[in-house]
């Protein structure tokens, strides 16, 4: 029911179902947004910041002061554009161009030994749609961080299964739910959705909606109760 | 003669008949066979393909998905309350600590937290439910093995847990327990004397499952030295919960960063050494212990006090990230949420420990028999509805 109500038209079907259509997305962004896409994600780069000021009473992030920060941020510099702490929880943003070997070295002389999580989160109406992350944590020292890549549709991903086997189906999903291509994983399928499968459903622009009526309608000939 | 009995006549004759073998049977060539989706032990709808070189096991590809229902998809079109029903069924044999997970994800990102008495009672609530999913585990893992009779015992005695879950919120699985800032119900008239009663009544019983089992010559047999896995290989495959302490680390969540109200409770992190099947059942069989443990030093001192926090109508946490993450039966439950500062998670992702721990799969069963394949789905201890979400 509350999706009828907040859902925009479906898109024009086809539109995000093939890579190479895919390119034509950011053209048309507001027709292929749901509603719950939030209208400041506009602001260039600041993306998913809590910066903007529009909820003061919200807890801000602030500086993550620790030596290993200082350490990596004096080894890549600029490349490490963020490191903050947000509600206790620490994060850091940084480079595509660095995050492969920044994730090696957390392996291997930073102790993270654990990766916890891969996932993505899409944004459409940025430049650098997708913000790619990598929950980490070290069992020598409980601790646990987020390092946060943010790439283009047409970019691929440094990819960590060398680093961390676990990495294997965690980067499998993330492709299978947001079409984001990994350089160097061994075996890049789709992992739940069947093989044939078109599109990418985690992606914003994949309405829930259309994709039932096409479903229900096409294979049971019947109209969708949705 | 009808054709029948000649047909039986020949067969027997040519069964008599000791020639040359005949090559197709000792041939030695790798057959690929499927296991699954439809059977019964693999614990749901998993497909497994399996490689394999007479019994041997030379390789695996797990086929999953078959149960996928796009959970992070539904979230992003709910309001944050009417997401927390749906993580019940994910891990549907332990949905009070997919819920616990949740609501204290949220919380988080709302700066709020609940009151100690609702801490309390999501304790002793999830701590039940631990003990029903490790009884279930016990009950199917066994009987996929080929012990009857603890799924009996097991079964019987998770029933009462069940009955305390339907008191206490109408539900017995699906039980929707908690809310976002606390517990929705406070507990029944005499709750503490069931839970008591239950403990009381369960302890002996987990004596006696280990004495059906423990020592049984047959599943020792079957169980010792089968699916072995080494901490190395735990930690670099992700893999969490029991299978990791069963491999030696000492590693649970409710103690590393404590959650809820753990760190008010005395117990032990049960651990193995060998890492393999027969040393994940002991470390299941003291965890139960363990929650009883706590569940016993928790009834005893619920707080008074209000059971929700102070929370609004309308959720709209401020824009921002969180991951919060807890120890489910299975392993390590977790919640990424990025709020966009409206009514709706703009993303939830499930980090769920059945999917990660299936991923151990190929490397447990690797060069094995088949028939220990089924004792490795079995010792995982997987959710397919939380592997699929």
């Amino acid at each position: 029911m509350s999706e009828e109500a907040k859902s925009p038209s479906p898109p024009p079907p086809g539109g995000e179902q093939k890579p190479a259509a895919e390119g034509a997305a950011p053209s048309t962004p507001k027709t292929a947004t749901p509603a719950a896409a939030p209208p400041k994600a506009t602001a260039p780069a600041a993306g998913h910041a809590p910066a903007v000021p529009a909820k003061p009473a919200g807890p801000a992030p602030i500086p993550w002061d620790s030596q290993m920060v200082t350490r990596l941020k004096g080894q890549y510099g600029s490349g490490i554009r963020e490191a903050n702490t947000y509600l206790g929880q620490n994060y850091m943003v940084v480079e595509t161009s660095i995050a492969a070997e920044l994730l090696q070295i957390l392996r291997d002389q930073e102790q993270f030994d654990y990766c916890v999580d891969i996932t993505a989160v899409h944004y459409p109406n940025r430049e650098k749609q997708f913000d790619l992350i990598w929950i980490l944590y070290s069992h020598v020292r409980n601790e646990r961080i987020r390092v946060k890549i943010m790439i283009t549709d047409d970019e691929t991903a440094p990819s960590s299964v060398s680093i961390w086997p676990a990495a294997n189906w965690l980067e499998r999903e993330v492709y299978d739910m947001f079409g984001i291509r990994f350089d160097g994983h061994p075996d890049l399928k789709r992992i739940l959705l069947p093989d044939g499968w078109k599109g990418h459903p985690l992606r914003k622009e994949y309405g829930i909606i259309q994709q039932d009526q096409e479903w229900v309608q096409i294979n049971l000939g019947i109209e969708s109760g949705q | 003669m009808t054709d029948a009995t000649k047909s039986l006549a020949r067969l027997s004759s040519s069964n008599l008949e000791l020639g040359a073998p005949d090559k197709t049977f000792l041939d030695t060539n790798e057959l690929i066979i499927n296991m699954g989706p439809q059977h019964p032990a693999t614990h749901g709808v998993l497909r497994v393909i399996l490689k394999l070189d007479g019994e041997k096991v030379l390789g695996t590809e797990c086929v999953i998905g078959y149960l996928h229902r796009g959970v992070e998809k539904i979230a992003e079109h709910r309001t944050y309350a009417m997401f927390n029903p749906y993580v019940d069924r994910m891990d549907y044999v332990a949905a009070v600590s997919n819920g616990l997970g949740y609501c204290e994800a949220v919380e988080k990102l709302l700066n709020v937290e609940a009151p100690p008495r609702a801490k309390y009672i999501r304790v002793i609530l999830t701590e039940l439910n631990r003990l029903a999913s490790h009884m279930l585990w016990l009950g199917t893992h066994a009987l996929d093995i080929g012990a009857i009779t603890p799924l009996f015992y097991t079964f019987r005695d998770r029933e009462e847990i069940l009955k305390i879950f339907e008191k206490y919120c109408g539900a017995r699985l699906t039980t929707h327990a908690f809310r976002i800032g606390g517990c929705q119900y406070e507990t029944y008239e005499g709750f503490e004397r069931d839970v008591t009663k239950f403990v009381d009544f369960v302890k002996p019983k987990i004596d006696e499952y280990e004495e059906l089992l423990t020592t049984n010559r047959i599943w020792v047999k079957r169980t010792k030295g089968v699916g072995v896995i080494s901490d190395k290989d735990c930690i670099a495959l992700g893999v969490t919960g029991p299978v990791l302490r069963a491999s030696g680390v000492k590693w649970d969540l409710r103690k590393a960063q404590p959650y809820a109200a753990y760190s008010d409770f005395d117990f032990e992190i049960p651990t193995g050494q060998n890492g393999d099947t027969y040393d994940r059942y002991l470390v299941r069989m003291q965890e139960m212990r363990q929650s009883l443990r706590i569940i016993e030093q928790a009834v005893g001192k619920i707080p008074e006090g209000p059971i929700m926090a102070k929370v609004p109508k309308v959720l709209k946490p401020p824009v921002g990230e969180i991951y919060h993450s807890i120890e489910a039966p299975k392993g390590e439950l977790g919640y990424f949420i990025v709020s966009d500062g409206s009514t709706q998670p703009y993303r939830v992702r499930v980090r769920p420990p059945s999917f990660v721990n299936l991923q151990a799969l190929d490397m447990m069963v690797r060069g094995q028999l088949v028939a220990d394949v089924i004792a490795v789905i079995g010792t995982l201890d997987i959710v397919l509805g939380e592997v699929d979400r």
